[in-house]
């Protein structure tokens, strides 16, 4: 095909692909359904690697058709299905309007070596340690953490501005979300990728793609025996150059004419802007590959700090006053262990798979996933931890195990989570409000869905908080409720790997049915 | 304007309110007129939610007596807990809309229903099945769950507990009814009528870490009371509460309580309980401090058996 049809195509597919991407990432009233989202994330190539090894089963197989796909069509999920090349793609456009320049690309040797160079890298890490570069650099990874740390927020305080104009007029469709900001420290990768790939993308057209992005780099390596390619026809071709000035990629040499199909992301530009219709996409023979000797500069990006902070504030709220009570409690919560979500089987485990997408922290209706900063180590920054000094685990949900892309969190039935200790309630009596005010409060107790914490007789009238660990679930909701400060008396000390709690027993009342008042 | 002007003045707070306070008729802008009946409490048991609020409020009167013409009226149900109707956490919903309807029967102007959750408010209001029955009745439907719908307030003479922050529909309505479910309580081993006011205000922390029993007293002393409790006791959460864990924990009583009095409310429902009403402290309190009478003897009760 030699028309613009492939570019219009291209075009509006990606639209609804970015446009579904983000609504999934600022669902903050969770209203798109677990399936949708396991839909979209089925063709996400990183996240269903993972899985597949996880499970090793074709119902993980997405990533088998993107194999398939580039070896047929070349690197189309890069222009089609990668939500942060699609997100490139638009701040390209965007560059455009801003500069005239920042659209004209032209020819530019490739970064073979830094590229090949992080692509064996990640594979070696991986492979050896761990899933930290994967992390680092996944791109579904990186725009997951873009819309969760600095798009969500903005779509929240425009809710909550709206939502205050409606509920002037009595109207109560929309309600207020409070804003909760992450520790500042997490802030701190995703600033400088969305610094480093705005500034590229805005200037460079895809320069990310080509020069880091691992997943760019493999497809563009399948992409080299790819049946259907950028093509020209020399006998048409004029040299005019208006192909390479056009290329996101940089890939086209027209003096050749040449395209370097390990860099050409398929977005088709080159084809609509051809006046002499020289160009089409087509299956051609494999040709040999010629070495360019061209310098081309280098760019280095620095993240500004002053930006950063100013980013992170955007995100950073209104944030609950803790209540204080006249005196403060003294012995420190000795937190050997992080409580990792339901579904994650355990630390390790979990670790070892997750790549710090942040969608489970997005989905979670109650907050209580939080980007991890220290819990799990430098490894394990940005993964999800559950800090249950923000929020808790709400009983009758699972919906961070349903959309787990990568499998970190496996899926389990409301039922098994129930009985899913993610940890243990610890008691500490010398910080209880009843032991050091003499007064009443139960609030952890009251806020416990098993009653593994309860209350048992104190002095004269007063009752106090006890805690049986085997029908604990480690919910939380005993150590967010409980009102001492600076340190809880109850806290949630992590499992270090998730173990089956005891199902709560229970009798039947042996107060009857009333036939008369009482009174 | 009257209603944006009286927020303002509300919480505008500090010196200035509370002198405004002393000076008096201030009263004036929520009092409906002060109710008339022969009864202090009507007791019904035997029947089904709305039918024995049916029974129960024509006793009182009739919707009317507390209702009037044109007013905005505040109900406020506990829906505390992410649990299904059964299971007794949350006041019963059909006794909701049945109260709803009675209000717009009596020419409420708009109804409205919210509480301040425990658990996340979106799966409290769907599964304790009042919100689909107070929209079914007409009634907004109100979130509860950020500080930004809260505003401050004075509580003069309160012990414990002399500022409050309470959801602007406290504020915004001309008449408040209180519809708790009686359920055991861990800690103050009852919660009913002047603990269900723990759900209007935004930090309840405070409240736990500076004398539970008091502060619940306290509260009662701002102005703007229940001009009618309606206790739902027709699944009672005899123990484990206020949560509760599973349907053993539950008891029909089939019963409703109707008062101007929440103290006394809490009486009768602390007998309904099976618990010396000396021993939930709050009630003791709130009688001393005048804000109500738990001497039942004393009270002109209703009782009705269906």
């Amino acid at each position: 095909m030699s028309s613009s049809v492939l570019r219009r195509i291209r075009i509006v597919f990606s639209t609804l692909v970015f446009i579904f991407f983000v609504l999934v990432f600022v669902d903050f009233k969770s209203i798109i359904p677990a399936k949708y989202i396991n839909t979209l994330m089925f063709l996400q190539f990183v996240p269903s690697v993972l899985k597949f090894y996880d499970l090793k089963t074709l119902a993980a197989g997405g990533f088998l058709i993107i194999l398939l796909l580039t070896l047929i069509t070349g690197r189309t999920y890069c222009s089609f299905l990668c939500p942060l090349g699609i997100g490139q793609d638009l701040n390209s456009r965007i560059g455009g309007r801003i500069k005239k320049k920042f659209r004209r690309y032209g020819f530019k040797r490739p970064f073979t070596i830094l590229r090949y160079s992080i692509l064996a890298i990640t594979f070696l890490i991986t492979m050896v340690w761990g899933i930290y570069m994967i992390t680092l650099l996944d791109p579904y990874s990186i725009f997951g953490r873009f819309m969760t740390y600095f798009v969500k927020p903005v779509f929240i305080i425009v809710n909550n501005f709206i939502s205050g104009i409606l509920g002037k007029f009595d109207i109560y469709t929309l309600s207020n979300v409070p804003v909760k900001g992450f520790p500042l420290i997490v802030y701190s990768i995703p600033a400088a990728f969305f610094l480093l790939i705005g500034a590229l993308s805005l200037t460079k057209g895809r320069l990310y793609c080509n020069m880091f992005c691992p997943v760019g780099t493999f497809l563009g390596l399948i992409s080299k025996i790819s049946l259907f390619r950028i093509k020209f026809n020399e006998s048409a071709c004029t040299r005019c150059g208006r192909c390479a000035m056009r290329c996101k990629s940089s890939c086209i040499d027209f003096l050749k004419p040449h395209v370097d199909i390990s860099r050409c992301v398929s977005c088709f530009n080159c084809i609509h802007t051809c006046q002499d219709k020289a160009i089409s996409f087509g299956i051609v023979r494999l040709k040999k590959k010629v070495h360019e000797t061209d310098e081309s500069k280098r760019k280095v990006i620095v993240g500004s700090l002053l930006l950063l902070f100013g980013l992170s504030r955007v995100a950073n709220g209104q944030n609950k006053t803790a209540p204080k009570p006249k005196k403060e409690s003294t012995v420190k919560e000795n937190r050997t262990c992080p409580v990792c979500p339901p579904g994650g089987g355990g630390i390790t485990d979990f670790n070892k798979d997750c790549i710090a997408c942040s969608l489970c922290i997005n989905v979670c209706p109650n907050g209580v996933l939080q980007p991890a900063y220290k819990q799990y180590g430098l490894a394990g920054i940005m993964q999800p931890v559950m800090d249950y000094h923000k929020s808790f685990c709400t009983y009758n949900c699972t919906k961070c195990t349903e959309i787990c892309p990568t499998n970190a969190l496996h899926p389990l039935l409301l039922e098994a989570k129930k009985l899913t200790q993610l940890g243990k309630a610890k008691f500490i009596k010398d910080n209880c409000i009843v032991k050091t005010e003499k007064t009443a409060c139960g609030a952890c107790s009251e806020a416990c869905p098993t009653k593994a914490c309860h209350m048992i007789p104190y002095e004269g009238n007063l009752v106090i908080p006890e805690v049986t660990e085997d029908i604990c679930i480690g919910c939380g909701h005993c150590e967010f409720a409980c009102p001492a400060s600076p340190y809880k008396a109850i806290f949630v000390d992590g499992n270090i790997v998730h173990v089956a709690a005891k199902k709560p027993e229970n009798v039947q009342s042996e107060i009857k049915t009333p036939v008369e008042f009482p009174f | 304007m009257k209603r944006r002007d009286f927020l303002k003045t509300s919480v505008g707070g500090g010196i200035a309110a509370g002198a405004a306070l002393k000076m008096g008729g201030f009263d004036k802008l929520w009092s409906s007129a002060p109710p008339v009946s022969k009864y202090d409490m009507v007791a019904v048991m035997g029947g089904n939610p709305d039918a024995m609020f049916d029974l129960g409020i024509q006793e009182l009167g009739g919707m009317g007596t507390f209702v009037h013409k044109g007013q905005k009226v505040l109900i406020k149900p506990n829906i505390g807990w992410d649990v299904i109707p059964d299971l007794g956490a949350n006041t019963n919903p059909l006794l909701v809309k049945r109260i709803i309807e009675h209000c717009f029967k009596a020419g409420a102007k708009e109804v409205y229903v919210f509480d301040h959750t425990c658990d996340n408010w979106v799966n409290c209001y769907s599964n304790s099945g009042i919100e689909k029955m107070a929209k079914a009745a007409g009634a907004k439907v109100v979130p509860g769950n950020s500080e930004s719908y809260y505003h401050e307030i004075e509580i003069p003479g309160g012990i414990k507990l002399q500022k409050a922050k309470v959801h602007q529909l406290l504020l915004e309505t001309d008449v408040f009814i209180n519809v708790p479910v009686l359920k055991d309580h861990n800690s103050t081993r009852m919660t009913c009528c002047l603990k269900n006011s723990m759900g209007l205000v935004w930090d309840r922390g405070y409240w736990h870490s500076n004398n539970l029993n008091q502060c619940i007293a306290d509260y009662a002393l701002y102005e703007k009371k229940p001009a009618l409790n309606v206790i739902d006791c027709y699944n009672v959460m005899v123990k484990h509460g206020p949560q509760g864990v599973s349907k053993e924990d539950v008891v029909s009583m089939k019963s409703q309580i109707l008062t101007t009095d929440w103290v006394a409310g809490d009486a009768a429902a602390a007998k309904m309980l099976g618990v010396a009403v000396e021993k939930i402290e709050y009630i003791p309190i709130a009688h001393k401090m005048g804000l109500g009478n738990m001497n039942l003897d004393t009270l002109n009760i209703k009782r009705i058996k269906m």
